[in-house]
């Protein structure tokens, strides 16, 4: 009888602890995204932990599959009045709209407070400001514009990492000859409108890649240096397999990893792949910005803060929202996303060849080059992209068929 | 007749939460649709008018053109294959054969996959650098040529493949239905009469399995209009933009293209094809009232 009371009067007195331990910590945030692969979920569980470290509670709400699934899900979530204290979004424009709705907080005194406009390059800063308001944190760089290959199928032709474009199609016609697929292209819409942006950064440059994305000029477009630029990407459609049609980013890495295909132009997310067949960067394959001129495309994620009404709730969001832009949390999450960190003083040193590179280049601000979501709606990149595909899938389509089809497509979607 | 109404009363009554359903889940939405598809709505609906813009983008953009085309294409090809062999295998079934019932659960297993399994698996079947083509070329015959999958014109057709592959099973099982309920005496009649078996099926049998033909028609229309997992799976509406279907554009201009207004015309667009083409179709078939007024 005796030992029963002292387990009960042990539970009850547990219970209370818990209790009183659960009031003591109010902090708490239900962070919305849709990180779930391998990788990504490691790379979540840094911030979680870097959170409930610094006295709040993370209440993970991770929905699978792409954006384009777990967006209208929390849109649907804020607009019905039950929002997240955090929501993921890629960076870019897809935010305006709740912006203008002023369904989303500004972090005005927080992003002073920690300096973020001097830690962050200029177009992120831009992109996550709206009329002098900041609204949302940047949390990575996703390089994009990367060229990806394997040393040995170089080394087996005797080639050297090409510098420009005649260099590159030189060594693609010995891969060619050697028996190598020279490049492993994934025919799928975005992955070709990658591979396209790419080619306009390294041929036609910074201006050309600005007035095509972010002025939407229409004589940017007709321009030889345009057209230059779609005749690369055609033909690289001869230095491809026929096997490229709706293959998957990471089918045409594995190409490139065994050695099957040469080059393969793609994200730095691509890195995990190599690093997942236990190959290093520099040593197993190599990486280029470029051929050509040398600029880093970034594009990322964000997190936007809806307006709360309790108080408490808003105040976990200011240690959530300092949480993401903490130094230390934004290493630990990026080196397992395969991201550079957005924060431009962290200690970079623990990154691999391929990510000094990009941190290298990534010094000059005039390289920063931001992504073509960040310059233009979803729905005119996405336009884009399908014009991008028709001409990829169609050989016999001109460069002029397609420079006008990319205008038509940019009046339509403006 | 005063009981009679009485049940009649009780029936309207429980159906009445069923029509509630239908007339605001149903109706509601899509006169909501309708209206949405009117005004310029991006990522969140707005009521900011614009009058048919919409519907003058929809039709200028060339994407949505080769989608339409494609759901026809599609929609002939797959209606009118899965009842050819839907009919051949539930005849060859019906000729009392030893292991049917292991016949039909073959006929009908593919009918019991996703669309997304099915067009995963012929994926690779017809990748040339992974199936059949490469298949054959390793046998020996190296200029063997079967990569529809990767020709702008021919991606459709392997949709239709696909389809079929999945569908004709359904079919099939209906046609076997339909035909177990045929009076024997008739084939008894026929056979006293010397009439060979092929023409007791197209004169006679055909013709009165017309209720199971509408009935294999309309499931199969209902998948030719929302038609998307097979296409993503299969070929991603690609090469570039060659077997895209409208049921994948409705959805990327919804969620990934935040155009909710563009969004709403094309399936405003798709609601008025059922309407005017299937509607009166099955109207005329089911209620046309010399068949009410006759045989039964």
């Amino acid at each position: 009888m005796k030992r029963v009371t002292r387990v009960l009067l042990g539970a009850v007195a547990m219970v209370g602890l818990a209790v009183g331990v659960a009031q003591a910590d109010p902090q708490k945030a239900e962070v919305f995204h849709w990180w779930t692969s391998g990788g990504e979920a490691a790379a979540v569980k840094e911030f979680a932990k870097a959170f409930n470290a610094a006295g709040g509670e993370w209440v993970d709400t991770a929905i699978g599959g792409s954006g384009a699934t777990a967006r209208p899900i929390g849109i649907n979530r804020i607009i019905g009045g039950d929002p997240p204290a955090a929501m993921q979004f890629n960076t870019g424009k897809q935010i305006d709209e709740l912006v203008a709705q002023g369904l989303i907080r500004n972090l005005d005194d927080i992003a002073e407070k920690e300096g973020w406009k001097a830690a962050l390059p200029p177009a992120f800063y831009d992109a996550v400001t709206r009329d002098g308001h900041v609204i949302a944190v940047p949390i990575n760089n996703h390089g994009q514009n990367w060229v990806w290959y394997s040393k040995p199928a170089l080394e087996k032709v005797g080639a050297a990492e090409p510098t420009t474009w005649d260099e590159f199609f030189a060594v693609g016609d010995k891969l060619k000859a050697a028996g190598i697929i020279p490049v492993a292209v994934g025919g799928q819409p975005w992955q070709l409108n990658l591979m396209l942006n790419a080619i306009l950064l390294s041929e036609g440059g910074k201006d050309l890649y600005l007035k095509v994305y972010k002025d939407l000029d229409p004589e940017a477009v007709k321009s030889p240096e345009f057209k230059k630029v779609a005749e690369i990407f055609g033909k690289i459609r001869d230095y491809s397999d026929p096997g490229n049609p709706n293959r998957d980013w990471n089918v045409a890495t594995g190409m490139v990893i065994t050695g099957k295909a040469g080059f393969q132009f793609m994200g730095d997310w691509a890195k995990g792949e190599f690093v997942l067949a236990d190959q290093v960067a520099g040593k197993d394959f190599g990486c280029i910005l470029g051929p050509g001129q040398k600029n880093f495309i970034m594009g990322g994620d964000v997190f936007i803060f809806p307006k709360l009404k309790d108080e408490a709730g808003t105040k976990a969001q200011d240690l959530l929202a300092t949480t993401f832009m903490s130094k230390d949390a934004q290493v630990a999450f990026n080196a397992k996303k395969g991201s550079v960190p957005v924060r431009l003083d962290v200690d970079n040193s623990k990154l691999d060849a391929c990510a000094q590179i990009g941190v290298q280049v990534l010094q000059d601000p005039d390289k920063q080059i931001p992504a073509a979501d960040i310059l233009a709606s979803a729905d005119v990149v996405q336009s884009l992209t399908d014009v991008v595909a028709e001409y990829w899938a169609n050989p016999s389509m001109t460069a002029d068929a397609f420079v006008e089809k990319w205008n038509t497509a940019v009046e339509q979607a403006k | 007749m005063k009981p009679r109404r009485r049940k009649n009363v009780a029936s309207y009554v429980a159906l009445i939460p069923a029509f509630i359903i239908v007339v605001f889940a149903y109706l509601g939405t899509m006169l909501w649709t309708v209206q949405i598809s009117f005004t310029d709505s991006r990522l969140l609906p707005s009521m900011n008018f614009i009058g048919i813009r919409q519907y003058e983008r929809l039709f200028a953009t060339p994407r949505w053109i080769i989608s339409l085309e494609n759901m026809v294409i599609f929609g002939v090809g797959l209606i009118f294959v899965c009842l050819i062999l839907g009919f051949l295998m539930a005849a060859a079934l019906d000729q009392k054969i030893r292991f049917e019932n292991t016949f039909r659960t073959i006929f009908l297993y593919p009918y019991a996959m996703s669309f997304i399994v099915t067009g995963l698996a012929w994926q690779w079947i017809l990748n040339p650098t992974l199936g059949v083509q490469q298949y054959v070329r390793n046998l020996g015959w190296t200029d063997f040529r079967f990569d529809w999958i990767i020709q702008n014109d021919k991606a459709i057709y392997v949709v239709i493949i696909a389809g079929v592959w999945q569908a004709s099973g359904l079919v099939m099982a209906l046609m076997l239905a339909g035909l177990r309920g045929i009076d024997q005496e008739l084939w008894k009649a026929s056979r006293v009469d010397g009439i060979p078996a092929w023409r007791v099926y197209l004169n006679i049998v055909v013709p009165m399995l017309r209720p199971t033909i509408i009935t294999s028609v309309v499931l199969l229309s209902l998948a030719v209009v929302r038609v998307y997992d097979l296409v993503i799976a299969l070929t991603g509406g690609g090469p570039g933009i060659a077997s895209e279907v409208p049921a994948k554009f409705i959805l990327d201009y919804l969620f990934g293209r935040s155009n909710i207004g563009l969004a709403t015309a094309a399936s405003s667009v798709l609601l008025v094809i059922v309407l005017v083409i299937i509607t009166p179709w099955l109207y005329y078939e089911y209620f046309r009232p010399e068949r009410a007024k006759g045989a039964k």
